[in-house]
């Protein structure tokens, strides 16, 4: 058998916090072959992100410092992918199902017609192949897959799947420098600029997230006279005034239902279900939110969900570890100040 | 300007799914509905096409299951519509799925825009998008919030992506394959006389033969479904005088569980 490769995301030169995710379920099938884990790292800061790969697992790393290569790029970065996969023929391609991992993986898989299993929950070995789960139908049921041989298989892994390993401080890797396979003027792409959104939390990556619903519009505050539709105002008024400062004093995400989504309270990035994100925190707090099959198959891999609505027979309750049977704008400022107080912020 | 837009039938997103005891995926008697992403790519190419003077046509890759999806991508507007029958592929198998789809696509001949929806329902997956640019050799544009421009002439298209830190304003050359987010338009209904037409459509089924697809060897094999353990959970209602005293039992118990 041969490496496993593991490809590192970098978001302006620094090293994205779930490749250690990616370099866990790297370490495991590598393990289990008894052959090494190499990290690929492209783009600015590729040597000494390369180091820190190594703290997770990594035990030697092939890097490209390259212009074109300095903010991710799909056509770049899949032709430089696709030349190692080809020159080297790792027994598995791995990496985080981030929107890069996702499209980066599953082009270069295309190029050498090898097969993929994407945002896998679960990896083990079988033989030379490698089976792994992932949700269909938006998490309602679950699929096993294989790949079978030894040629190169293409794996991304879901988010908070895979447990980080504790940093080794005194690992490092030998690296190998590789050049890119295309110039500036054979990529069509460009990127014209990049509105940045700073202390944006990915729901993806949240351990803890608070969700609001259709709930949100029973805001007791009365909404000015210029608002135009009242329940929007006040439901807006809501996520910023009241679910954001319970996320911030928890340091989680905020999400909301599709029923919020498409009311107009929050945008759809928040979504939280089956046309929105697939979310597995360590908590999940659903703040007047009915609890439609929908929206459970978005959350109900979290590990631990806290309910509160003034309902006392909205579903949602048969899926919480604890209910709250309250109303959500008086029960969630008295929350919010209680942890501040018992968290000390 | 000619557009393409792939679809699919999926159970409706109330529908209860399940693993019957023969290992076949159920959801009962729940009707089937384009896959619900894909709302956003149809009303995506009808305006692009619009905006363009172009024409616009919409495939599925599957059983017979899939026509639906195409009446009603025939009902909101689509000119054409075309139907690959492929014994043996499902899109479970992104790269058989995608193999075809670029053969498609290459059949029609003088597309310049294959526009999808972020994801399918079904597989829960996206690599057939990614997948389907590739074989055709065409720029992949994904996450796409708004289509910012296109200029048929110049072949250029220039769009806005969301990625995990923002939005990017991104410029590419056209022949391009581009994803979209929901939220990217309002999708129309389809009108009446739209779904009395569709009624009436004749669509043409393709065989891999048809496309000329030069089919890759199968490298993903399904092993099987399983229905989701169920979630034990004994659910505890915090109670108390007041709002206050329910507060700090629930932090109580939030920090015994070790979760924050």
């Amino acid at each position: 058998m041969s490496a496993v490769f593991v490809w590192i995301e970098t978001f302006n030169g620094q090293f994205n916090p779930s490749n250690r995710e990616a370099l866990t379920a790297g370490k495991t099938l590598a393990d289990a072959w008894s052959v090494p884990v190499i990290a690929l790292v492209f783009g600015a800061n590729a040597n000494a992100i390369a180091q820190e790969a190594a703290q997770y697992g990594a035990q030697s790393a092939i890097v490209c410092e390259d212009a074109t290569l300095n903010d991710f790029r799909l056509e770049p970065y899949a032709a430089l992918l696709t030349k190692l996969v080809q020159e080297q023929q790792p027994s598995v391609v791995i990496a985080v199902a981030t929107s890069r991992g996702r499209e980066l993986l599953a082009s270069s898989a295309a190029d050498v017609d090898a097969g993929l299993i994407g945002e896998a929950t679960d990896l083990s070995v079988d033989g030379e192949g490698v089976q792994a789960s992932k949700a269909a139908y938006a998490g309602k049921i679950v699929s096993k897959l294989a790949l079978k041989g030894s040629g190169p298989k293409f794996i991304t892994i879901r988010g908070r799947a895979f447990k980080p390993l504790e940093a080794n401080a005194g690992a490092s890797v030998t690296i190998t420098t590789t050049t890119p396979v295309l110039s500036e003027d054979q990529i069509s792409t460009k990127i014209e600029r990049m509105e940045q959104e700073a202390g944006k939390v990915n729901l993806g990556d949240a351990a803890i997230i608070v969700s609001g619903g259709r709930g949100m519009a029973n805001n007791p505050k009365a909404a000015p006279a210029d608002a135009g539709d009242a329940a929007i105002w006040k439901a807006k008024d809501g996520f910023a005034n009241m679910l954001a400062p319970l996320a911030d004093v928890l340091g989680g995400a905020v999400g909301a239902s599709r029923a919020a989504v498409d009311a107009g309270f929050i945008p759809y990035e928040h979504q939280v279900g089956q046309t929105g994100k697939v979310v597995n925190p360590d908590l999940y707090i659903a703040a007047g939110i009915s609890g439609a099959i929908q929206h459970q198959a978005g959350m109900r891999g979290s590990k631990l969900i806290v309910a509160i609505n003034k309902d006392a027979d909205a579903p949602i309750f048969k899926m919480a570890r604890y209910g709250v049977i309250e109303d959500i704008y008086t029960f969630l400022p008295a929350l919010t100040a209680e942890l501040k107080k018992r968290l000390g912020k | 300007m000619h557009i393409v837009t792939f679809t699919r039938s999926t159970p409706d997103t109330a529908a209860k799914v399940e693993v019957k005891a023969d290992g076949m995926v159920s959801w009962g008697d729940v009707a089937t509905v384009v896959n619900p992403w894909d709302e956003y790519s149809l009303e995506e190419t009808l305006v692009q096409a619009k905006n363009t003077s172009g024409k616009s046509t919409v495939i599925t890759i599957g059983p017979d299951m899939h026509t639906e999806s195409l009446k009603f991508a025939l009902a909101m507007g689509v000119e054409n519509a075309a139907r690959v029958q492929a014994d043996g592929v499902d899109m479970v198998d992104s790269l058989a799925w995608a193999t075809l789809a670029a053969a498609a696509v290459k059949k029609l001949g003088d597309v310049d825009l294959v526009i999808f929806g972020k994801e399918s329902v079904d597989v829960s997956s996206d690599a057939h998008i990614y997948q389907t640019a590739r074989k055709l050799g065409w720029t992949m544009l994904s996450y796409v919030s708004k289509i910012l421009a296109i200029d048929p002439a110049a072949k250029t298209i220039k769009v806005e992506k969301v990625v995990e830190q923002g939005k990017q304003i991104i410029t590419a050359s056209l022949p391009a394959v581009v994803s979209v987010m929901k939220g990217i338009n309002e999708p129309r209904y389809p009108s009446f006389i739209g779904i009395r037409k569709a009624s009436k459509a004749v669509i043409p089924v393709w065989s891999p033969a048809d496309l000329e697809a030069n089919m890759p060897a199968q490298t993903l094999q399904l092993v099987s479904y399983n229905n989701l353990l169920p979630r034990e959970v004994k659910t505890e209602i915090i109670d108390g005088a007041s709002p206050e005293e329910k507060a700090a039992k629930l932090v109580d118990k939030l920090l015994e569980e070790k979760v924050l």
